[in-house]
């Protein structure tokens, strides 16, 4: 089992895979408290972690559930299409028009996107970030990429 | 990066206690020092010539992989620090964390704080002084495995012949402090 490496270096190698998951779903304003929160909660439970081989998808994991905690809090669905076109505009993403019908997909689909596409996060590691089977995951991302297809015709 | 976030991140780290092990790096006349903490105080200074990484490598596995970099945590050892490069300050007023360290090593180590500013101590005196004459050759592995050099001064060692025997920043610069506090002239 590998050493965990120190929390520091979990934190400059994925902080910018969590704030662009975190954009994505929860908007650019509210992106700074949730990442506060989810390192935080990954500080808090760090030493117990068990397997140190996946730390990228485990943050994510949990940057997944802080953002739903979020949208829980402000009791609506989330993202306004606006915000979504800023961060496509602030962010080196490509294509902002892509990013602004990614805004308005159904939450999973949206997710699912994101993390694959933005984050480049492999099918297994999706599926752990939306607590799905990686069938699901798929599923919703080809779901997602159908109905993306059909908006920008 | 944004900085508010982490920032904030630290502070709140810190409220929790959850601050683990806090670092940072601060420049000196040699190069750039690691210097980390615990809640107790200074764990482990590194000097310029050793491997950052390597030593917050082995301070997430001998005390926290909390391990953070927080420089706000290091602004009285930092201002003790320079002063003692410009020669304007002779003792540290610093609490230690001496969990690195333990037994006849840490004997020495406690032995060595309490050489005075500008003067030297043989290896065989420190061995004498933590309760084994004879372990002279132990006391020089305890001079090399200090974990706070600088703070603790482990550069004020040296052979009884007078040689300057080792040091972990390297004898150039173990002979510059040595230089520094006017320890060399007689």
């Amino acid at each position: 089992m590998p050493a965990l490496p120190p929390f520091q270096v979990l934190i400059d190698e994925h902080a910018e895979v969590v704030m662009a998951v975190l954009r994505a779903a929860v908007g650019h304003e509210a992106a700074d408290d949730c990442f506060q929160e989810t390192f935080l909660a990954a500080l808090r439970a760090y030493p117990k972690l068990n397997d140190a081989g996946n730390l990228r998808g485990w943050v994510i994991t949990i940057a997944h559930r802080k953002a739903i905690d979020h949208h829980r809090a402000r009791g609506r669905r989330p993202l306004p299409v606006a915000e979504v076109a800023e961060v496509g505009v602030e962010d080196p993403l490509p294509g902002g028009e892509i990013w602004t019908a990614v805004g308005v997909l159904p939450p999973k689909q949206r997710a699912a996107v994101t993390l694959r596409y933005a984050s480049d996060l492999p099918h297994a590691e999706i599926a752990d970030a939306l607590g799905c089977s990686p069938a699901a995951a798929r599923r919703s991302l080809h779901e997602g990429i159908k109905r993306l297809r059909k908006e920008l015709a | 990066m944004t900085k508010t976030p982490m920032s904030g991140l630290v502070e709140r780290a810190s409220q929790e206690g959850l601050l683990d092990v806090a670092y940072t790096t601060t420049d000196s006349p040699f190069g750039p020092l690691l210097l980390a903490r615990t809640p107790k105080g200074l764990v482990r200074v590194g000097l310029p010539n050793q491997d950052a990484e390597e030593l917050l490598a082995e301070l997430a596995t001998r005390v926290s992989p909390r391990v953070l970099e927080a420089p706000g945590q290091f602004d009285e050892a930092r201002r003790e620090l320079d002063l003692y490069f410009e020669g304007r300050l002779e003792s540290f007023d610093l609490a230690l964390d001496w969990q690195l360290s333990e037994g006849f090593r840490r004997r020495v180590l406690r032995g060595i704080a309490r050489i005075p500013y500008g003067q030297t101590r043989s290896y065989t005196q420190m061995a004498r002084g933590a309760g084994n004459q004879r372990a002279v050759r132990a006391a020089g592995t305890a001079c090399g495995s200090n974990p706070i050099p600088l703070v603790v001064a482990c550069h004020r060692v040296l052979r009884s012949s007078g040689g300057m025997g080792g040091y972990g920043g390297g004898v150039p610069m173990k002979r510059a402090l040595l230089e520094l506090e006017g320890a060399l002239d007689v």
